[in-house]
């Protein structure tokens, strides 16, 4: 359980690893380095109980694919072959959809309460399974243990228990507008928290009475269909979840499908307004959450040591494939080189390598496609003339790999500064006043998160009004709760998920 | 020829709090019902919404930083500019329809302003509110104005369709550039005037005269342009507007009539959450 206790984001790179510097500096190995020698902590990668095999679900039950297509899931971490998938083809989306409207009309209809007590009775049974999901996107997905564990499963628990309770409870979440939900609602999620984006799209659209077909990244199918599992064995009548993985097409099938009232979509901008394109004039409801290139501006009145972590944390969790990332460090010029002497100490102490084992900070990156595009534009920075700093550290000999990357004498208008990279990569600017560090934080077309770190009150609450993101994290960053709505503004999307704002995306009217 | 020779009034843009012409030149004209009053109202360019579009981004920071006490007064103040030329609206709505019907749609459209007006200092409340996270963290989500937002006001009820687009956009701190309907340009114009009185201050709303068929496809495409109301387009157009508002991810909303809905303001926020931890 999550209650009572601080979503343990920050527990990353946290207390036990924190920088001493009353070690033992290692000669040659960099600024400041402490290294100690870790005993290794494994997870039983068993526990993920993969099946050699998985279906479509579809109506309640796992289907073969009328596609006749399959494909490899990967783990990233050694790049071994680990489940084979169906693939959802056009008949398998049409299916999926026919499913979600059959069975529409009597979840809309159904008890409030009813629903209630089957989202709060899955919400329990995640709890329960919480270890074997945990591995299994972990081995699946390639984020360290410790993450899925502490983050990522609680999470999830936490948004269905959060969303059952609404169930029964709409008519008070929305002055003046009587509830009603949208229909059937086809979600696309990403790769990056493959159950928690599940749980993000899946529990508000049940509690509000809509079904869904949802569509998994391809890369992470296998605890989507898992959750499928789970909400049959929850008692979820069928057709109200069906589950079809499969690679962008299936995605595009399901958001330009008829049948589907609603568009729910994660994932990158670009993606995003070709959905937006293929929508107009369809009269859908749509929302949309996409990329970011969050700021994170530290000023010199800062508490460095929690600003380190905070930076740190907002960049190197989930191997900094995270849409919010804080991915430009805004530093008070006056406290740049000791701030960036800091975080060089610090990275030196980041463990990289086996997802599974329970010290390491940095796991894989989720497949050779997105280690290809960070390699690019971590490459585009050397070229742009920006300083590259990486610590010294071994990466596995297989899998994909990335090691925590800094970038010092960054421009503004370099694409290290302005594109996604959505990997372990730190840009680095620096900024004079106030005023110059909202200039360059809004100086981007997203929108979706920024971090300030500062003792005076009234600055947090100044640059909190002047931020362009719909969220600010203010000392602090990378803070995740059900209950707290989550989204962009400009081209990081529209919507909100979490919260009550997150139930206006499944409802008529009120969005 | 007896009698007194009336003057009569030039139809124009409102930009900037200016009331300038079409800098195209153009004019397009209204005929009333019994074709015995011809008008001349300004034809807008893309070049003109270019400029009302630059109005309403520089006035945005202004606009939004006001409180919501000073902008509910300001809208009050507009209602009371419309109570004030009643007549003259009426009369004007009366030329392309039944004076009953006209008397109504003034009055409704007064009561609708004075709606608004009251929601400027309370929708941050209804629509924003604390959130009670499993964790030491001090957690809020307010609504924040989305910025320029393009109205596209319906053809008809020309003067309520207007103001029911513009009071929401107008109540939650945004700026606006609205097309008004072609089918009753004098309305619009009027409704500018009573803005121009009103202390509004000049760029918050710019009201363009013209074809919504020429004008709608550049506001949509403009990448300056936050939101869209597409209340007044043509279905066939929709598709084709909503496409355009891809590029910047135009947030884009229609609705139906203009009648009072508080989900019709939140629709042109953004909402935004604030974390901060709590700790001795």
């Amino acid at each position: 359980m999550v209650a009572d206790r601080p979503i343990p984001v920050g527990g990353l790179l946290h207390e036990s690893l924190r920088v001493d510097t009353s070690l033992p500096v290692v000669p040659g190995a960099g600024v400041g380095v402490a290294r100690w020698e870790y005993e290794e902590s494994r997870e039983n990668p068993d526990l993920a109980r993969i099946r050699d095999r998985y279906g479509l679900w579809i109506g309640g039950r796992e289907e073969e694919p009328l596609s006749q297509k399959w494909f490899s899931s990967i783990e990233p971490a050694t790049e071994d072959h680990l489940a084979t998938v169906a693939e959802a083809g056009q008949a398998d989306v049409d299916r999926a959809v026919a499913a979600a409207r059959a069975a529409a009309p009597q979840w809309a209809g159904s008890s409030p309460v009813d629903r209630a007590k089957l989202l709060f009775r899955l919400a329990r049974l995640i709890q329960e399974c919480s270890r074997e999901l945990a591995v299994l996107d972990t081995r699946d997905g390639g984020k360290p243990i410790r993450e899925a564990r502490d983050v990522d499963l609680p999470l999830v628990a936490a948004h269905f228990f959060y969303y059952a309770g609404w169930a029964d409870k709409l008519e008070y979440a929305f002055p003046g507008a009587r509830p009603e939900p949208l229909g059937v609602a086809g979600q696309v999620i990403p790769w990056n928290f493959p159950l928690l984006m599940a749980a993000w799209k899946v529990a508000p659209a049940l509690a509000t009475g809509n079904t869904v077909v949802l569509k998994p990244a391809e890369t992470t199918p296998l605890s989507a269909l898992r959750l499928a599992e789970l909400a049959d064995q929850a008692g979820l009548p069928p057709g109200v979840l069906n589950v079809v993985p499969g690679p962008g097409a299936t995605g595009a099938q399901l958001v330009g499908h008829r049948g589907v009232d609603k568009v729910a979509f994660t994932g990158s901008t670009e993606v995003g307004k070709q959905i937006r394109r293929r929508l107009a004039g369809a009269g859908k409801y749509l929302t949309l959450e996409l990329g970011g290139k969050g700021a994170h501006i530290v000023f010199e009145d800062a508490p460095l040591d929690q600003a380190t972590e905070g930076v740190v944390n907002g960049i190197f969790f989930n191997q900094g494939q995270v849409c919010c990332a804080g991915s430009r460090l805004l530093v008070q010029e006056s406290i740049a080189p000791e701030f960036v002497d800091r975080l060089r100490r610090r990275l030196n102490t980041l463990r990289v390598g086996d997802p599974l084992d329970k010290n390491t900070d940095i796991g894989a990156i989720n497949s050779a496609t997105q280690l290809q595009k960070i390699t690019e534009l971590v490459e585009s920075g050397r070229q742009e003339g920006a300083v590259m700093h990486q610590p010294p550290c071994e990466l596995p000999e297989r899998g994909y790999w990335f090691p925590p990357t800094l970038f010092t004498e960054v421009s503004q208008s370099h694409r290290i500064a302005q594109e996604e990279i959505f990997g372990p990569v730190l840009s680095i600017l620096t900024f004079r006043t106030p005023e110059e560090a909202v200039e360059r934080a809004n100086n981007t077309p997203y929108g979706l998160a920024s971090g300030v770190w500062t003792t005076k009150g009234s600055r947090i609450l100044w640059m909190a009004d002047r931020l362009s993101s719909g969220v600010v994290w203010a000392n602090t960053y990378n803070k995740f709760d059900p209950a707290s709505p989550f989204g962009g503004m400009k081209e990081s999307g529209f919507g909100r998920e979490g919260g009550r704002h997150g139930l206006a995306a499944y409802l008529k009217g009120v969005g | 020829m007896g009698g007194r020779i009336g003057v009569q009034k030039t139809h124009k843009l409102f930009i900037g709090g200016n009331f300038p012409r079409s800098e195209s030149g153009r004019t397009f004209p209204f005929v009333s019902r019994d074709g015995a009053v011809v008008v001349q109202a300004a034809q807008a360019s893309r070049k003109d919404l270019r400029m009302a579009v630059r109005a309403a981004r520089r006035a945005l920071p202004g606009w939004k930083e006001r409180s919501g006490y000073n902008r509910g007064q300001i809208l009050y103040r507009i209602a009371e500019m419309i109570e004030d030329r009643a007549e003259t609206f009426v009369a004007q709505l009366a030329l392309a329809g039944s004076e009953s019907t006209a008397r109504r749609e003034v009055a409704d459209t007064i009561d609708l302003l004075i709606w608004y007006a009251g929601w400027c200092d309370k929708y941050v409340q209804v629509i924003g509110n604390m959130n009670p996270v499993a964790g030491p963290y001090f957690n809020i989500s307010t609504p924040e104005p989305v910025g320029v937002v393009g109205v596209i006001a319906p053809f008809e009820p020309a003067l309520l369709g207007l103001v029911g687009g513009l009071g929401p956009v107008m109540a939650s701190g945004n700026t606006a550039v609205a097309v008004a309907s072609p089918d009753q340009p004098m309305a619009a114009v009027a409704f500018a005037e009573c803005l121009a009185t009103a202390d509004v201050p000049g760029g918050v709303i710019n009201i363009l005269t013209g074809y919504p068929a020429e004008l709608a496809p550049w506001l949509a495409g403009h990448m300056d342009v936050n939101a869209l109301d597409l209340s007044g387009a043509s279905l066939d157009m929709t598709g084709s507007l909503e496409e355009a508002s891809a590029h910047n991810l135009k947030r884009t909303g229609r609705w139906a009539g203009p009648e009072r809905n508080l989900y019709r303001m939140a629709a042109f926020t953004e909402i935004k959450t604030v974390w901060h931890p709590k700790g001795r």
